[in-house]
């Protein structure tokens, strides 16, 4: 038998299939097999070789050609026999849409279940929660378009299927359906837009209210980190100008501002519950984006630009943890915006605490105004050591007392 | 029509003497017939694509196993991946290539590259393009821009990694990143190359449909295909040269000293001199190209899908006017939109609420497309070819992809989505993956027309389906990351608690990719085998209407033999009733199919009407067509 025929031989088509079939199966079986008893064998260097995964590749490949190759014989042995033709391909591809809008389906579930309860908790700020309206009636309409549509493609393509007794309706246009699907999408749209629209407004244009006024804190970004300033007792944070930029003034805070002397830095930032925060976002080097998903807060920090975004948190860590389940739960905020190297690393803690417990933090805070900046600004130096301990324990206390005036404003 | 005349007097020429003139060098290299430069920038465009999908398999790699060693990536990669791990600035050079290559190179030079060269003159009836020495210019300037991007992996510093919308300063500044230096220096150069070859293409491609369409092609005939080129080139025309003025001002700021987008800058504690600029400036100017690009990309899709669908769902496409004023919604449209990549740059949340309203609009003509499609395969009846398999699956895409945009569009939600997976999955949905399927589509339907050759079917159907079922399993999951908050370009979930429940589903995603690009595998080894030996095409392999279909198999210099055939009706009249066979080609007169002839078809013209209802009258038998 010449090797032509016995490839095209059907038994031995069918046989080789078989053949290739069990060696794939088998081979899938031992990396299981490998992947449980791996004490037994170290396959570990046989997965990082590029080698093995070229062979399976390769003889996926023959796998495939095989069949190819099968399906091939089958049909022209139809065709020798006089039977109509091997295997109806539209038929073939109806179903599979059939079967993939099914299979399809059932996938979106099972994602929106089993994904989408990892998501991010409830929002914690007060515009957290109309954002979060707003998501879930884009989520239900686009569900309901998404799911429908599909129903009609996959659908149309499994009923419509070609047939040679049919012949297509020739239909090549009708206004009146035209009109509604472009009203029907643009009226849903407009309510879209419209309370979009209003969010965004209550957002980014609010009113401030002199009885409740925002606890200033400013951001600054650099590669890779973050710098937060809290205002001190005078509730403002004061001027900077970047070419003040030194090693001992990393932020360039301009000390000649009286509003700067009092300034305090912190390693997080802490929020006290229900107090609007109104964030003060700047950037030494490049753009970075100040992004603090619990609260659904993102804006862009720009060199030379400052950014405010306003907002008020509503639940505390604590209360976090509890209703995540989960006693380890950080508030935190990240980079979002490309920035280098090491922009996949840029994070810093949000602790959001009752007004008490943000007030002893506070008190803790230094202030950015050192001995050495002192001198840098011909400012006057504390005086002796002694008295300076003394003084800056008054001066504390002092700054308490001012910074609880600032809150209860 | 003198034109047609004048080219007539040409095309004898090349009949009887052009043949044996041309050489090697005039006949596959500078050649200025429109067929062999669409098979030029075709060809290219895949080999970038293999180029930037490889990149994507390398990052996905990463992203699945963060702290695991791949010896063959430094045997691969060297110093970008010592001890087998990749760096993550070249983590980031990586993404912005993938980028970059996949938005520019692939999907506008190799998707309306290819198909406007190829199908402009066959379908709507002329010799060639109007200017066919700048359309060669046109692909050289593009091969250039392509031998450019890719020279620079082979510099020290390696290649651009701000992102593929390279924002200064992070672009600007050579201190912010080593993609910054020459890289960086090498991806304006190539992207000058690219929009100047993307001009000269964009208006010959105008000119050519304006210009020279044959006897009869009025506007309201041409197919859906050339109706998307146009107005692709219209879109390309008027706002790619913003990219340029961009590019000029960053290549002042980086070379030169100039601070258009540099303002109070400290690295570290070295103060740069720069003042006054504004970093958002690059944004604006890229994003007003940014965002018509992304149409760039899908017209063509959508104008191919269109002629697609129409042919192998044997019926016509469902308001074909609808389709065209939504293609020119979406064209206007589109240069009013692109704020809404800025919503939260710290631009006046003014122009932010302005931008949605805008954007959320431009949702309205891609629904009625999407409708329109649905309606033309309602009754209709099927055949899956290849070409029809990747036509719907762009359809599929199209809605998913789309829909997400509604999310992303609304300035509110933009504030937690923006920069995150969400977006990531969103796009590559919606411009990728959908504008990859119109691609392929229209590789698989006019494979014929190029190469006088069939396609292998079955190979076909294999690379539809895996690459149909890898495309949702890589990027429906993503929306899920990103609405937990994760953002793009990270090099690494390992650094984030909260993260880290998201590292099987990347395991899951990298898997499905690599199954993705071996799907692959199968289409260029149909693509390429299939040149030299797949079946000889017959003159009509989809039975199709449209006017390529009456060249010769066999390609000439000028595309029809004799004179320029005339056209006489629309392009899809596809099962018309009272019609023996199931497609009428633009070519045949009403008066050769007096029993199909309906009303509308003569657009009141009264004789006409009045021959028709004559030989109505003499045969009764035809009014009872349906």
């Amino acid at each position: 038998m010449s090797l032509r025929k016995f490839i095209t031989n059907k038994t031995t088509a069918a046989l080789a299939v078989l053949i290739t079939v069990f060696a794939n199966t088998s081979v899938f079986a031992q990396d299981a097999a490998g992947a449980a008893a791996a004490p037994k064998v170290d396959m570990g260097e046989v997965y990082k070789s590029v080698i093995f995964y070229i062979l399976v590749f390769l003889a996926v490949c023959l796998f495939i050609a095989i069949i190819g190759k099968a399906i091939k014989v089958y049909e022209l042995s139809r065709e020798a026999q006089g039977k109509p033709v091997g295997i109806n391909w539209n038929r073939v591809h109806a179903s599979l849409f059939a079967l993939f809008l099914v299979i399809g389906l059932y996938g979106v579930y099972w994602e929106y279940t089993v994904h989408g309860s990892m998501l991010l908790p409830d929002a914690a700020s007060e515009h957290g929660k109309k954002i979060d309206e707003m998501f879930n009636l884009t989520l239900i309409i686009t569900t309901i378009v998404f799911v429908v549509t599909h129903i009609l493609l996959f659908g149309f393509s499994y009923i419509y299927k070609y047939s040679a007794k049919r012949k297509a309706y020739y239909y090549p246009h009708n206004n009146t359906i035209e009109k509604i699907w472009t009203i029907v999408p643009a009226l849903v749209l407009t309510v879209l837009v419209l309370m979009g629209f209003l969010t965004w407004r209550s957002i980014f244009f609010k009113v401030e209210d002199p009885n409740n006024k925002p606890l200033q804190i400013e951001v600054t970004s650099e590669q890779f980190k973050w710098s937060i300033r809290y205002p001190g007792a005078d509730g403002i944070v004061g001027n900077k100008n970047y070419k003040l930029t030194t090693a001992t003034n990393p932020l360039g805070i301009d000390f000649k501002d009286i509003n700067s002397r009092d300034d305090e830095m912190a390693d997080e930032m802490v929020l006290p519950v229900g107090k609007p925060v109104k964030l003060i976002l700047t950037s030494k080097d490049v753009i970075h984006s100040f992004y603090m998903p619990h609260f659904r807060v993102q804006l862009n920090t720009v060199p030379g630009m400052r950014t405010m975004f306003e907002f008020t948190p509503t639940k505390t860590t604590a209360e976090m943890q509890q209703e995540t389940n989960d006693p380890n739960f950080k508030y935190l905020f990240l980079c979002a915006k490309i920035c280098g190297s090491g922009h996949y690393n840029m994070q810093k803690v949000v602790r959001v605490v009752s007004e008490a417990e943000y007030k002893t933090w506070i008190a803790e805070q230094k202030t950015y105004l050192n001995d050495d900046l002192r001198k840098q600004f011909n400012l006057p130096v504390a005086p002796a050591a002694v008295k300076s301990v003394a003084d800056s324990a008054t001066k504390d206390s002092v700054a308490v007392k001012t910074n609880q005036m600032a809150l209860n404003k | 029509m003198s034109t047609i005349a004048l080219h007539d007097e040409h095309n004898h020429d090349h009949a009887d003497h052009g043949h044996h003139k041309e050489t090697l060098i005039s006949k596959y290299i500078f050649s200025m017939d429109h067929k062999m430069i669409a098979k030029q920038f075709l060809i290219t465009g895949i080999i970038m694509a293999v180029i930037a999908m490889g990149l994507s398999i390398l990052f996905r790699i990463q992203l699945a196993w963060p702290d695991q060693n791949f010896p063959f990536l430094e045997t691969f990669l060297g110093k970008w991946a010592e001890g087998g791990r990749i760096k993550p600035d070249f983590y980031l050079a990586l993404v912005t290539i993938h980028g970059t290559i996949m938005v520019f190179f692939v999907l506008t030079a190799g998707l309306s590259g290819t198909f406007s060269n190829l199908l402009i003159p066959l379908q709507i009836g002329a010799r060639d393009m109007a200017s066919p020495f700048l359309n060669m210019l046109s692909y050289w300037f593009f091969f250039m821009a392509c031998v450019i991007m890719m020279s620079s992996f082979f510099i020290q510093t390696g290649p651009a990694s701000g992102g593929w919308t390279v924002y200064p300063p992070l672009s600007v500044v050579a201190k912010a990143m080593p993609g910054s230096g020459m890289g960086m220096t090498l991806w304006l150069v190539s992207m000058v190359l690219f929009v100047a070859s993307s001009l000269m293409g964009g208006i010959n491609y105008v000119s050519t449909i304006l210009n020279m369409r044959t006897k009869g092609m009025d506007l309201w005939k041409m197919p859906l295909t050339i109706w998307a080129f146009f107005l692709t080139a219209i879109l390309g025309i008027l706002s790619f040269p913003v990219l340029v003025a961009g590019v000029v001002l960053m290549v002042f700021d980086r070379s030169f000293g100039t601070s258009f987008y540099l303002s109070d800058i400290v690295m570290g504690t070295d103060i740069l001199p720069n003042e006054g600029g504004s970093p958002i400036l690059w944004q604006h100017l890229f994003w007003f190209l940014g965002h018509p690009e992304v149409y760039i990309v899908i017209m063509p899709a959508l104008g191919i899908s269109s002629e697609v669908i129409s042919v192998n769902s044997r019926k016509p496409i469902f308001g074909y006017h609808a389709m065209v004023y939504s293609l020119i919604g979406i064209t206007v449209l589109s240069f009013i939109v692109w704020g809404h990549h800025m919503f939260v740059t710290g631009m006046n949340p003014l122009l932010g609420g302005v931008f949605m309203i805008t954007t959320l609009i431009i949702a309205v003509p891609s629904a009625v497309k999407t409708f329109n499609y649905l309606a033309t395969l309602w009754r209709g009846n099927i055949r899956f070819t290849p070409a029809m398999l990747f036509a719907i699956g762009l359809v599929s895409f199209f809605i998913s992809g789309g829909l997400t945009g509604i999310f992303l569009g609304n300035a509110s939600l933009d504030i937690n989505l923006h920069d995150t997976y969400f977006v990531v999955a969103h796009f590559h949905l919606v411009m990728g993956s959908a504008a990859i399927f119109g691609m392929l589509a229209g590789v698989y339907h006019w494979f014929p027309k190029m190469f006088g050759r069939m396609m292998n079917a079955k190979l076909g159907y294999l690379h539809f389906w895996l690459t149909f079922i890898a495309a949702y399993l890589v990027f429906f999951p993503l929306h899920f990351l990103g609405l937990d908050g994760v953002p793009r370009r990270y090099y690494a979930f390992t650094e984030f608690e909260f993260m880290k429940k998201w590292l099987t589903v990347n395991v899951f995603v990298t898997w499905a990719a690599i199954m993705a690009a071996l799907a692959q595998v199968a289409f260029l080894f149909n693509f390429f085998y299939s040149i030299f030996k797949g079946k000889v095409s017959p003159q009509n392999p989809w039975e199709s209407n449209t006017l390529e279909w009456t060249a010769p198999v066999e390609h000439l210099h000028g595309n029809w033999p004799g004179e320029i055939p005339t056209v006489y009706r629309w392009p899809y009249d596809y099962s018309k009733p009272g019609h023996d066979a199931d497609f009428i080609p633009q070519t045949v007169p009403f008066s050769q199919t007096m029993s199909s002839n309906l009303p509308h078809d003569f657009e009141g013209n009264e004789e006409a009407e009045k021959i028709q209802q004559d030989w109505e009258l003499a045969n009764p038998v035809a009014e009872n067509k349906g």
